[in-house]
């Protein structure tokens, strides 16, 4: 591909890309019951919706598909929205909490009325593991398979319990572009554990891959990759 | 058991010391006696006695203020109603206070202009007309208690089968302290 074809074809995922991500959220800007709330309800609620938008692009760069942050800054950027979306979820919780003490606690405690609570607090709790791990992997001597495994059986927790309590939430999402953004961030994180831990290792070449990364070499079992 | 076919044989042959008749009848007698009790209520406590009263409901309570004023409305265009009767006979409880929360397009659930309490008539109905109540939490819906000693204290949470619904029924059955 030539240089301006391939330089087309960047804008246009990047544009896609954002407009799955912003376009809910402009749309929630635009909802009558932004009125009705306080300050620290429509900081919770927009926590939310970002941490969710956040969690289209998480797979993404973790892999390395888009275009101008692939592999070592595909990473780079990975940990800075991971970082995100922890910031946006400690937000979401404490501005819920200062709305309404008593509604909150019945959801961090599981006694909630409402279903999607208990989805929202799997997904939290789902996140504050993730960050545990991060902080302790190495102190714990975690083998980089086993981190993997363990980091992309919770991611997958967190994506499906955040796209269940969002789902099922009537609030200052607009349901059309919920919906677009939830089957979005469902597929992006599908299709790229499948193929980073299904069809690549399948077809790796004898010596193997590492991360789907065709230009690492294979290293021995419990060696950290190529940061 | 030691080996597969020995114990079959065992089994065929000899009167099973583990099902028999009599613990048939038991488990039989046992499982009807459950399925007799309270979450099948072939024979629960309250039909016995008649009408059974309304438990509170999850989250019922949240953002209770007690001693809401009482008012004759807190805004236009929602109502909210129901009827209060007694446990048992089911008999129309006349002048109990109901208070009624819910956010609504004032505010929120701890918005004091979204709370106010209601006395029952005659037949027990109460009504009350407010702002329209906006999805909280997630959910649109409404709060109500009765908190005043007399009878068992219970606090609803019904919730609005649509946002874009204009009313919200409830319905206490109380029962004497």
């Amino acid at each position: 591909m030539q240089n301006s074809a391939r330089g087309a074809v960047a804008t246009a995922i990047w544009i896609i890309l954002a407009t799955v991500m912003i376009g809910p959220v402009l749309v929630a800007t635009t909802s009558p019951y932004l009125a009705y709330r306080n300050t620290a309800y429509i900081i919770g609620g927009f926590a939310g919706i970002i941490s969710l938008s956040l969690l289209l692009i998480q797979p993404l760069l973790a892999a390395g598909y888009l275009p101008g942050a692939r592999a070592i800054t595909g990473r780079k950027w990975h940990r800075w929205v991971g970082t995100a979306i922890v910031v946006c979820v400690g937000l979401h919780v404490g501005g819920l909490y200062v709305t309404s003490p008593p509604d909150t606690q019945d959801a961090l405690l599981l006694v909630s009325p409402t279903a999607f609570s208990v989805y929202g607090v799997l997904a939290m709790w789902g996140i504050v593991l993730t960050v545990a791990l991060v902080i302790l992997r190495h102190r714990m001597g975690l083998r980089y398979a086993t981190w993997r495994l363990v980091h992309n059986g919770l991611a997958a927790i967190v994506v499906a319990a955040t796209v269940t309590h969002a789902l099922q939430i009537e609030g200052a999402m607009e349901t059309v572009s919920k919906w677009g953004l939830c089957i979005a961030v469902v597929a992006a994180t599908g299709a790229t554990l499948i193929d980073l831990r299904l069809i690549r290792p399948f077809f790796a070449p004898k010596g193997g891959w590492i991360n789907g990364d065709p230009n690492a070499r294979k290293q021995k079992a419990g060696d950290e990759p190529p940061a | 058991m030691e080996n597969d076919n020995s114990g079959l044989k065992g089994e065929t042959n000899m009167k099973s010391p583990f099902y028999n008749r009599r613990s048939f009848l038991f488990s039989a007698g046992l499982a009807s006696a459950f399925t007799a009790l309270e979450p099948f209520g072939l024979l629960s406590p309250a039909s016995a006695i008649g009408l059974a009263p309304t438990r509170s409901m999850r989250g019922g309570s949240n953002n209770y203020r007690p001693n809401a004023p009482m008012v004759d409305r807190l805004g236009s265009g929602f109502w909210v109603s129901g009827r209060v009767r007694r446990a048992g006979d089911g008999a129309p409880l006349e002048g109990v206070r109901i208070q009624i929360w819910a956010a609504t397009t004032l505010g929120g659930e701890r918005e004091p202009r979204n709370h106010g309490s209601v006395l029952t008539a005659a037949d027990g109905s109460f009504r009350l007309e407010m702002e329209q109540i906006v999805p909280n939490f997630g959910q649109p819906h409404a709060h109500l208690a009765y908190d005043d000693g007399a009878y068992e204290t219970v606090f609803l949470r019904p919730v609005m089968p649509s946002a874009s619904d204009t009313s919200v029924s409830t319905e206490f059955v109380l029962a004497p302290v």
